[in-house]
């Protein structure tokens, strides 16, 4: 049942890059930063997979985590997808629930009192057909209490209204965040697919409008068949793969747009499980890392996870959470001239997200 | 050996609140084409009412998700710790791995989860109709109706005779079985529903309780309906997380002028037959992976 025991730790190996003494795994600083927005750990939750937050809190206080991220809150009220909405595959699963919610109005008035009774740091995930709807449902959190970030899910593959992914391109990824960047009065991360040729170029783009910084990332598109019926295994044909069959690929993303926007703050996920996986998201450039098809498998694995990440980093004498961000050795671009990020030959960098700036959020 | 390892707000304070528990394997056997794990989970067996179900860790190859399984039987107290015990049928790696448990081999149980079946108020005649193994939280159900000295009769069907849940068991706790199976192997051949509406009638019954596949769900429904029958079934339908946070498990439910999607995991299992929209579900959902995830 190792699955199942993200507190696992053998113990530092000698291989590892650091020479520090262990420390006290209460004198771990776990509080990190990103742009302005302070969380007092890394751990979040991924959007969509948490629930409202309420469900997970049967088990554990959910108010001691980072923050706990939403699932995507759209203007009106949706029912979403029929049924079968779940595949489970090799190390993952597919879901297409196409975004059933009750709506920004509903969850304002039931949802959000709850997540502040309890003291929770809440990320609202919201998730628009056009792009005036991304700005009229960030009005609508605006003074809402309670609220530390908007995430953006400019992403989902899942909405029934297909072709519209915005975060396919950058035109309309800047678009959408801006129009949420100008009316919101909290940071704003822009949920990002990775279903893309180059990601840093999205994240770059939704820096420009001002994004305060990525989620990386969401679900890839995937598909599975039922090989005796012949049947899509779901309803919707395709849906969003999640869980650690992915981690991979998302680290490969946050690593790419690191290299790229060193100072743009990045919540990592994809697949993680243990308390590695989280480490290795920080390393790879993330500065929080959210916890997601892992709380399917086990209601408790934000926490664990929480837990086994300050003894984690004593035994190696990690002092402080915020040091392992982007602390990579030997990641540095140019070994590979044609792979290199943003530098491919005859494209300049930058230049589809308009002026060529590389936006440095703060 | 139980370790219950929620902590946290107050799980432990609200005696409806799920637990997660590491549970030892006290027996694993054969139930004709099905198999029956027996696990030590006094705390879960405490909480536990028929209807509702408890999902289980699996460590097979590539298998990420728990296993969700409706509760057959729960023995609360007695000279052994209290045990929960669940029937499934071996159809993929999570329960091929779960049939390979051994006497004390452990596994990491979430349960009870889902609204139990709605006991009657008053004194009412219980028809139990179960469709393969769905037949395994009836017998539970039957128990408890038993204990509240109601009349219980049962309708079993399925392909085959031998895919008939437990006939021995049914008999104990029913004033009369009647079997269907498609094949005509064993009982009357046909469907469950040719054979309601007469023991509806000998019986006398004033309820239904139905648990099975969905199709046999919908035509009991529909049946129900049509008699004028109250009838609250349990549904299955593919679950990942089995606690109501991935929303892949719901079932159309008519509010009003309104179909709501419920989660099975949380809003149900059970729900009132004549308010869910079987119009609406998919003629024949594909098989889950595993097709073993009951409810």
């Amino acid at each position: 049942m190792t699955a199942l025991e993200p507190g696992v730790d053998r113990g530092p190996s000698d291989r590892g890059p650091i020479d520090a003494r262990p420390i006290h795994h209460g004198d771990v600083d776990l509080r990190v930063r990103l742009g302005s927005l302070e969380l007092a750990n890394p751990i979040v939750t991924g959007s969509g997979t948490f629930g409202s937050g309420a469900e997970i809190n049967r088990f554990f206080d959910v108010a001691r985590l980072g923050a706990v991220v939403v699932k995507s809150v759209t203007l009106e009220p949706r029912e979403g997808l029929p049924t079968p909405r779940m595949a489970e595959t090799a190390s993952g699963m597919l879901n297409a629930i196409g975004l059933q919610n009750p709506g920004i109005e509903r969850w304002l008035a039931k949802d959000l009192p709850w997540l502040n009774d309890h003291g929770v740091a809440t990320i609202v995930s919201i998730a628009g057909k056009t792009t005036q709807e991304y700005r009229t449902l960030a009005e609508h959190l605006r003074g809402a209490p309670g609220v530390v970030a908007i995430e953006a899910n400019i992403s989902c593959p899942n909405v029934e209204d297909r072709g519209i992914v915005f975060a396919c391109r950058q035109e309309a990824t800047r678009e959408a965040i801006e129009g949420v960047a100008r009316v919101a009065r909290v940071p704003v991360f822009a949920k990002l697919t990775p279903d893309v040729t180059d990601i840093a170029d999205i994240a770059e783009a939704a820096a420009a409008a001002g994004a305060t910084g990525v989620s990386v990332i969401n679900t890839l598109l995937g598909m599975a068949i039922d090989v005796e019926t012949r049947r899509p295994r779901l309803a919707a044909v395709t849906g969003g793969l999640s869980g650690p069959a992915i981690k991979p690929v998302a680290i490969r993303a946050v690593h790419q747009i690191h290299q790229r926007l060193p100072s743009l703050p990045i919540i990592g996920m994809g697949g993680v499980r243990s308390v590695e996986d989280v480490v290795e998201f920080l390393l790879a450039g993330a500065s929080a890392v959210a916890v997601g098809t892992a709380t399917f498998a086990n209601p408790m694995a934000a926490l664990e996870l929480l837990e086994a990440l300050p003894r984690w980093l004593a035994r190696r004498g990690v002092a402080s959470v915020a040091e392992l961000r982007g602390a990579l050795v030997g990641g540095e671009p140019g070994r590979e001239p044609g792979r290199e990020p943003g530098r491919e030959p005859g494209r300049e960098p930058g230049r589809e997200s308009g002026g060529g700036a590389r936006p440095e959020a703060t | 050996m139980s370790a219950v390892v929620n902590r946290g707000a107050s799980p432990q304070g609200r005696p409806d609140a799920p637990l997660r528990a590491q549970c030892e394997v006290l027996g694993s056997r054969r139930l004709g084409p099905y198999h029956s794990l027996t696990l030590v989970a006094p705390d879960v067996a405490e909480r536990t009412q028929p209807g509702q179900f408890v999902s289980l860790a699996v460590d097979g190859p590539g298998t990420l998700l728990r296993r969700p399984f409706s509760v057959y039987a729960v023995s609360k107290h007695g000279p052994w710790a209290g045990t929960v015990e669940v029937v499934f049928d071996v159809v993929g790696e999570g329960t091929r791995w779960l049939a390979q448990r051994q006497k004390h081999d452990l596994v990491d149980v979430v349960g009870p989860l889902g609204k139990p079946f709605p006991l009657p108020q008053q004194p009412v005649s219980c028809l139990l109709v179960g469709g393969g193994y769905g037949a395994a939280p009836l017998l539970y159900l039957a128990q408890a109706l038993q204990s509240l000295d109601l009349r219980v009769d049962m309708v079993l069907g399925a392909a085959t005779s031998e895919r008939i849940f437990n006939a021995m068991e049914a008999k104990r706790r029913a004033s009369s079985v009647e079997y269907t199976t498609d094949d005509g192997s064993f009982g009357s051949r046909g469907r469950v529903t040719d054979v309601v509406p007469r023991v509806l009638e000998r019986a006398g019954s004033g309820v239904i309780y139905a648990c099975g596949p969905m199709p046999m769900l919908a035509a009991v429904s529909r049946q129900a309906a049509r008699l004028g029958v109250p009838c609250q079934v349990a549904v299955e339908e593919a679950m990942a997380c089995g606690v109501g946070v991935c929303w892949t498990c719901v079932v159309p439910v008519r509010r009003g002028e309104h179909v709501a999607n419920l989660r099975a995991c949380i809003d149900g299992p059970v729900f009132n037959g004549a308010r869910v929209d079987w119009d609406r579900l998919q003629p024949a959902p594909a098989a889950p992976a595993d097709g073993e995830l009951t409810p």
